[in-house]
């Protein structure tokens, strides 16, 4: 069986889902910033997938590129936020201690 | 390309993809899972090659490898305690989030698989950076300014939101 737009679909519904579960279960920020980072790549996966099996335009492509840049620029600013909460809130990343914005 | 040898190199890919994966979301430690995601990003690099998308594979090595793993394993480093794992790396809810997760996974495959998706006749490899060259600067120029524009606010954003505020200290 030739591997076709099934299986890269597949693959990233499991990466979606891996990430997911680590959005939901982890206390820690940073272990939250993972896991959106791999629903990320989960849905470039799909969109280049569609591009090249489904459509055959470049489309996909750039919408991917768009997708790696803000994630890049998500990254950063979460972790600026990250950095900042561990500086003003006793040391601690624990997102279910994170009631406050000022303390 | 050969079939088999695609096939074959899917599988390779697949299979470290999704083991490192499932290290990043279920790792007690969080350095460990920092340094899975090296092998996540990689894979799917490999992957975007056999999707022939040369220039976004690239990228992602370039950004995701490069940049926002080096970023993320900063932080880990600079917020101290990583190696106490109750406190850097808890976790909750395994039971109830692990049936809920399992069930959506079923669901996605399934529909990935069942539904009757517009299909190409043949598939093409070709270059695909001249391509998105032109698109950049012609159907998708909007687009392209404004997150250049939106890179320069994220960053000094997180200039302002990472810096120390001495005056108040």
């Amino acid at each position: 069986m030739s591997v076709g737009l099934s299986h890269f679909l597949t693959i990233g519904a499991v990466v979606f889902s891996l990430g997911l579960f680590c959005v939901i279960t982890r206390r820690n920020a940073i272990g939250v910033l993972m896991g959106v980072e791999l629903i990320l790549n989960s849905a470039n996966i799909n969109f280049l997938a569609f591009s090249h099996f489904s459509s055959g335009t470049i489309d996909g492509h750039l919408f991917a590129l768009f997708c790696i840049v803000l994630a890049a620029l998500e990254c950063a600013v979460a972790l600026a936020i990250v950095l900042a909460v561990f500086r003003n809130f006793d040391k601690v990343i624990d997102m279910e201690q994170l009631t406050t914005l000022h303390k | 390309m050969s079939t088999v040898i695609y096939n074959v190199i899917f599988y390779i890919l697949a299979f470290f993809v999704v083991i490192s994966a499932a290290v990043v979301a279920f790792s007690k430690n969080i350095v460990r899972s920092a340094f899975a995601m090296v092998v996540t990003f990689l894979g799917v690099a490999g992957l975007f090659v056999l999707l022939s998308a040369d220039f976004i594979a690239v990228t992602q090595l370039l950004i995701y490898v490069g940049g926002i793993l080096v970023l993320i394993l900063f932080a880990v480093m600079l917020s101290s305690r990583v190696k106490e794992i109750k406190i850097s790396n808890l976790s909750v809810g395994y039971f109830p989030g692990g049936i809920i997760i399992a069930l959506l996974t079923l669901l996605l495959i399934y529909i990935g698989v069942k539904t009757p998706w517009q299909k190409l006749d043949s598939v093409r490899f070709e270059p695909s950076t001249s391509a998105i060259g032109n698109s950049l600067l012609s159907n998708y120029l909007l687009p392209f300014e404004m997150i250049s524009v939106l890179l320069l606010v994220g960053l000094i954003g997180a200039v302002v939101i990472a810096r120390r505020k001495e005056d108040q200290e």
